[in-house]
C-alpha cells in the first residue's frame, strides 16, 4: 500500500543549492510542492524549519525536515532507491563526497570571492585559485560523459548547479572568461552533456535573468 | 585477502581522533603513522595532493581524505560491527546535519581563541553559544545518537581534549557553562576507543604553548 507522499521544497530561484534539490527530485520523478523564498524577507515557515542557519534549501518530507543541500541529496537517494545517483561502491562514494565538498567549500569560496572582492588584484588571485581547483574536476572527467559515468550522478548535480549554472553566469556578467575551452576541454564537454539532460535543463535558472541578478549582487557587494 | 589500513595523522588533531575512534569501534587493525606538519612526507603529499592535510586514511593503497568522509567510509566498508550511523534515512540526515554543523562552526571559532590576538573574548562567547546549541541537541540523551555512540559523538568528542586550551586562552570555564556537554564527554571517555584516541588535555595545552613559543 503506497503511503501518500508529501514533499515540500523551500528554495530561491537563483540559489544553486535549492536548484540542485529540484534536479534530484526530478531525476527520481518525485512530485513536490515548491515554495519560493525571498532572501531579504525570509518567511516565518523557513525561520521555523531552519532556525540555526535560516537558509534554503529546506526539504519537508511527510512532516520531517531535512536541511543542508548535500545532506538532502543523500537523503533523497536513500529514500527513493530507484535511479540511484550516488555510486554503490564505498570508495567511489568517498571520492564523490570529497569532490562535492571541494566544490561547496573551496570552489564556492574562491568563485564568489572572485566576483565579490572590491580590488581587481584580489579578484584576479581568487580567479586563478578557482581555475586551479576546477582542474581537479577536469581530471576526474577524462573518459567520462558525466562524473557519474554514463549518467548524471551526485557530483554532476552538485558541481553543475554551482559552477556552469551559477558561477559562470556571474563571470559572464563581469565579462570574464574563467574556464576556457583550451585549458578545460573535458569540463566544456561535460557542460554540453549536462545541458542535454531534461531534468537538469528544467532546473537551471533562466539565463538572462540570472546573469543580471549575479551582476547586480556582485556590484552591490563590491561597492559595499 | 588481508586489508591494509594506514592512517596518516597528528596526535593532537581532533579530526584525526575521529578516524582513530571509528577504526577502533570497528575493531580494524591499522598502521598509525605520525606526520610532521612542518616537514610533510612524500606519502602525505602523494595521498592528499589537493589539501596536503591529515588525517589521510589509506585502504589497500587508496586514499580517503576528510575526517567525516573517512568515518562514513569506515562505516560503509565494515558495516557489521558497531554501526556508526543509523540505518533510517531521516536519522542519518539528522546526524549528518549535526556533523556538518560541528565542522562549520566549532573549529573556525575555537581557533580564534588561541591562534589570534585580540579576538579571544569575542570568539570565546561565540564558542560557548555553539556548544550550548550542541548541548540543546544532546538534551537528556546518553549520546547524541541516543543509546548508541555514533557519528555525531565521534565528530565532536576530539574537541574535548582541546577544552583546556580554549579555557586558558579564552579565560573561561567551558565546564561551568556547559556542564551537560562535559558530562557527555566524560561518558564518551569511558569507551576504550575514545580513551585511546584522545590525548590528555594538559599535553595538548603544553603543545599549543610550545607552538606559540610561550613558556
Amino acid at each position: 500500500m503506497a503511503e501518500k507522499e508529501e514533499v515540500k521544497l523551500l528554495g530561491i530561484w537563483a540559489s544553486p543549492f535549492s536548484r540542485r534539490i529540484e534536479m534530484a527530485l526530478k531525476l527520481k520523478g518525485v512530485p513536490y510542492e515548491y515554495v519560493e523564498e525571498i532572501l531579504e524577507k525570509k518567511s516565518p515557515l523557513l525561520l521555523a524549519l531552519n532556525p540555526i542557519h535560516k537558509k534554503v534549501p529546506v526539504l519537508v518530507h511527510n512532516g520531517k525536515t531535512i536541511l543542508e543541500s548535500l545532506v538532502i541529496l543523500e537523503y533523497i537517494d536513500e529514500t527513493w532507491k530507484h535511479n540511484p545517483f550516488l555510486p554503490q561502491d564505498p570508495y567511489e562514494r568517498a571520492q564523490a563526497r570529497f569532490l562535492a565538498k571541494l566544490v561547496d567549500e573551496q570552489i564556492l569560496s574562491t568563485g564568489f570571492g572572485s566576483m565579490a572582492r572590491a580590488d581587481e588584484k584580489g579578484r584576479e588571485v581568487l580567479t586563478e585559485q578557482t581555475r586551479e581547483l576546477i582542474m581537479n574536476l577536469e581530471k576526474e572527467l577524462v573518459g567520462k560523459d558525466f562524473f557519474g559515468g554514463k549518467s548524471v550522478g551526485f557530483l554532476d548535480i552538485v558541481a553543475g548547479s554551482l559552477i556552469p549554472f551559477c558561477l559562470e553566469r556571474g563571470w559572464e556578467g563581469m565579462g570574464l572568461e574563467v574556464v576556457t575551452e583550451e585549458k578545460f576541454p573535458e569540463y566544456k564537454r561535460w557542460v554540453k552533456n549536462l545541458e542535454k539532460v531534461e531534468f537538469v535543463k528544467d532546473c537551471i535558472p533562466p539565463r538572462e535573468k540570472h546573469v543580471e541578478h549575479m551582476n547586480y549582487m556582485g556590484e552591490r557587494i563590491r561597492s559595499a | 585477502m588481508a586489508d591494509e589500513v594506514i592512517l596518516l595523522d597528528l596526535w593532537a588533531s581532533m579530526f584525526g581522533m575521529r578516524t582513530r575512534i571509528a577504526l577502533a569501534e570497528k575493531k580494524i587493525k591499522y598502521h598509525y603513522r605520525e606526520q610532521d606538519i612542518e616537514n610533510k612526507s612524500s606519502l602525505l603529499l602523494e595521498m592528499n595532493p589537493v589539501h596536503k592535510k591529515i588525517p589521510v586514511l589509506i585502504h589497500n593503497g587508496k586514499p580517503v581524505c576528510e575526517s567525516l568522509i573517512q568515518v562514513e567510509y569506515i562505516d560503509e566498508t565494515w558495516p557489521r560491527e558497531n554501526p556508526l550511523l543509523p540505518s533510517d534515512p531521516y536519522q542519518r540526515a539528522h546526524a549528518k546535519f549535526w556533523g556538518d554543523f560541528i565542522d562549520k562552526k566549532v573549529n573556525v571559532t575555537a581557533r580564534k581563541i588561541w591562534a589570534t590576538k585580540g579576538e579571544e573574548k569575542e570568539a570565546s562567547k561565540e564558542l560557548i553559544e555553539i556548544l550550548k546549541t550542541l548541548e540543546a541537541e544532546l538534551g537528556e540523551k546518553h549520546y547524541f545518537g541516543g543509546e548508541t555512540f555514533g557519528y555525531v559523538d565521534i565528530a565532536l568528542i576530539g574537541f574535548y581534549s582541546w577544552f583546556g586550551v580554549y579555557d586558558k586562552f579564552g579565560n573561561m570555564s567551558i565546564e561551568s557553562e556547559c556542564s551537560k556537554l562535559v558530562a557527555w564527554a566524560k561518558r564518551c571517555l569511558q569507551r576504550e576507543s575514545v580513551a585511546k584516541a584522545l590525548p590528555e588535555s594538559e599535553k595538548v595545552t603544553a603543545f599549543i604553548y610550545q607552538c606559540l613559543g610561550l613558556e
